[in-house]
């Protein structure tokens, strides 16, 4: 059987930019992998290769062993957390219904086998209290929730998160990050969770793919973020600690930041991954 | 209000114009549709820009004498495409929209320098003119409407989604650029249609207003724009039911009024709305704290 994500010797760049290549990476049925590393390094652009919005300048990139393409029905996406419009014309039921059939053309009429399946993806996030307000007025981690169930519209068998947690209360992270973990362990979708901050989301990791400096490591959590990988990995002393459960990432000085990255962010100095 | 106001022969004006009033409607529609999509996409100054540079279009047709309907079409429609492809990001939008529309209105002013022809000729763009149309020039106004609507029942869905969550939709595969010109194509012919009734000055009274007022009072993606054509309509045919009765002022000022008086009483409900469903979330957030 196919894996639903695998990259051979993939590489890509912007301009002449190389941000990672040769990575090779086979992601199985149900498995949770977080995407780390510094800003700049190419997380969200390896999300943007596996809906086809993105190519590789070298390697392949397949989702159940196909080429990635855009529109793929297979791939499920929940983008960053943003703020929304008051009066904007949608309720939270009305975006996941956008999920299962925003893309098509027309209309769209409504029907009562597509409110069943709206109902049913909200009851799985559990957004019932809130479907029927209008989107804007709802709190970011809700709209979350819809964006996850929305995400879920399509029946992907894999679901891309770039940032998710993104500017979400406490609650929310830990409710959204449940939520991906579910859909991973009871319906076998592979998620691929692009994160600045670890934390969250690590008692449901399987495996961490960490970029940084055009460089990357693949492993469990405990293999990755450790001192002697990550000191590799930024050629400069980082440490992690671990402080009840959590890990922190402390270091990494200018110079763990490759020399072509954006300053700005580049390097994880006492940030709390 | 001797003398402003005359009811005399009322109906028989109705009559003579009832094409006039027919597509005074028609174009509510066009309107309360499109005025959805110009909410849910923040374009009111591309509109407004839109509308100024199908002035300069009709000023240019004035000159050469050709037909003026058909001129502001086209100011319009290059407009809009022009805008559609300048720029992806609201602030470019809106910089090359800043920059093309005093352009345009200066053209304008210059075209009308240079026409020597009645004077108004002039202004009835300006303010509205759909009851002094001729009835050719209503025939095509009523077949861009029919092609606007049938563009928008088509890119409907889509456009919603790119429209209110650009990167989820484009992750699902929404073609966004073309989608995003070929809405700019339909939003110059729709701006070009409300120029007849309102004129350039006034279309966002047709093109943001009854959209603004709908979303007052509802989310509901198929309520908003039903309220919206309806705000429409009754602005745009109110509008020249009053002004028949009133032959010294123009249709336009009865039309903004209406719309505006509908969005007054749509806000004073939806205040009300809105602070109910603030006040369920926060107790929602309180729950869990």
């Amino acid at each position: 059987m196919n894996p639903p994500v695998e990259l051979r010797d993939a590489g890509l760049r912007f301009h002449d930019r190389v941000l990672w290549q040769h990575l090779d990476l086979s992601v199985e049925p149900g498995e949770f992998l977080a995407v780390l590393g510094p800003n700049g390094t190419g997380k969200t652009s390896l999300l943007k290769v596996l809906l086809g919005q993105h190519a590789l300048f070298q390697g392949t990139a397949r989702i159940n062993g196909r080429p990635a393409r855009r529109g793929n029905s297979d791939v499920g996406y929940v983008p960053q957390q943003k703020g929304l419009d008051e009066h904007v014309p949608m309720r939270g039921r009305d975006m996941v219904r956008m999920g299962i059939n925003g893309h098509r053309w027309g209309p769209g009429l409504p029907s009562r086998r597509l409110r069943a399946r709206v109902d049913e993806l909200i009851a799985q996030v559990g957004a019932e209290d809130f479907a029927d307000a209008p989107a804007g007025v709802l709190s970011g981690g809700e709209r979350q929730r819809l964006r996850v169930a929305a995400a879920l519209g399509s029946d992907p068998s894999v679901l891309l998160c770039d940032e998710p947690l993104l500017s979400l209360d406490l609650h929310h992270q830990q409710v959204v990050s449940n939520l991906l973990h579910r859909q991973a362990a009871e319906h076998d979708t592979t998620v691929l969770f692009v994160t600045h901050e670890i934390n969250p989301v690590l008692p449901y990791v399987d495996r961490v793919l960490y970029l940084a400096g055009g460089r990357f490591r693949i492993g469990t959590p405990r293999e990755v973020i450790n001192t002697e990988t990550l000191s590799e990995l930024y050629r400069s002393r980082v440490r992690v600690v671990e402080v009840d459960g959590q890990l922190l990432i402390v270091g990494g000085d200018e110079g763990a930041a490759h020399h072509h990255e954006p300053p700005a962010d580049a390097a994880p100095e006492g940030r709390i991954l | 209000m001797n003398g402003l106001f005359t009811f005399e022969d009322y109906g028989d004006l109705v009559l003579l114009l009832s094409d006039s009033i027919w597509a005074a409607a028609l174009l509510g529609v066009v309107g309360g549709l499109i005025s959805v999509f110009v909410m849910a996409r923040d374009i009111g100054f591309a509109v407004h820009g839109i509308s100024e540079l199908s002035f300069a279009g009709a000023a240019f047709a004035l000159l050469i004498a050709a037909d003026v309907v058909i001129g502001s079409m086209a100011g319009a429609v290059i407009a809009a495409v022009a805008i559609g492809l300048g720029g992806a990001k609201v602030g470019e939008k809106n910089a090359i929209i800043g920059v093309m529309m005093p352009f345009g209105l200066g053209l304008a002013i210059l075209f009308l320098a240079l026409y020597d022809g009645r004077a108004a000729n002039k202004f009835g763009l300006l303010t509205g003119q759909i009851v002094a149309i001729r009835p050719d020039q209503l025939q095509l106004l009523v077949w861009c409407a029919l092609l606007v609507l049938v563009l928008l029942a088509v890119l409907w869905r889509p456009l919603m989604f790119a429209s209110v969550d650009p990167e989820a939709a484009q992750a699902r595969g929404v073609p966004m650029a073309r989608l995003s010109v070929v809405f700019m194509l339909v939003l110059g012919v729709a701006v070009a249609l409300s120029v007849q009734v309102v004129g350039v000055l006034l279309v966002l009274a047709l093109l943001i207003t009854p959209a603004a007022a709908a979303t007052q009072l509802t989310a509901s993606p198929l309520w908003v724009p039903v309220l919206s054509v309806v705000f429409a309509v009754t602005s745009s045919v109110g509008g020249i039911l009053i002004a028949l009765g009133s032959p010294a002022v123009p249709i336009s000022p009865f039309v903004t009024t209406i719309s505006f008086a509908i969005y007054l009483v749509c806000r004073l409900f939806g205040g009300r709305r809105l602070a109910r469903h603030r006040k369920l979330s926060t107790r929602r957030a309180a729950a869990h704290a």
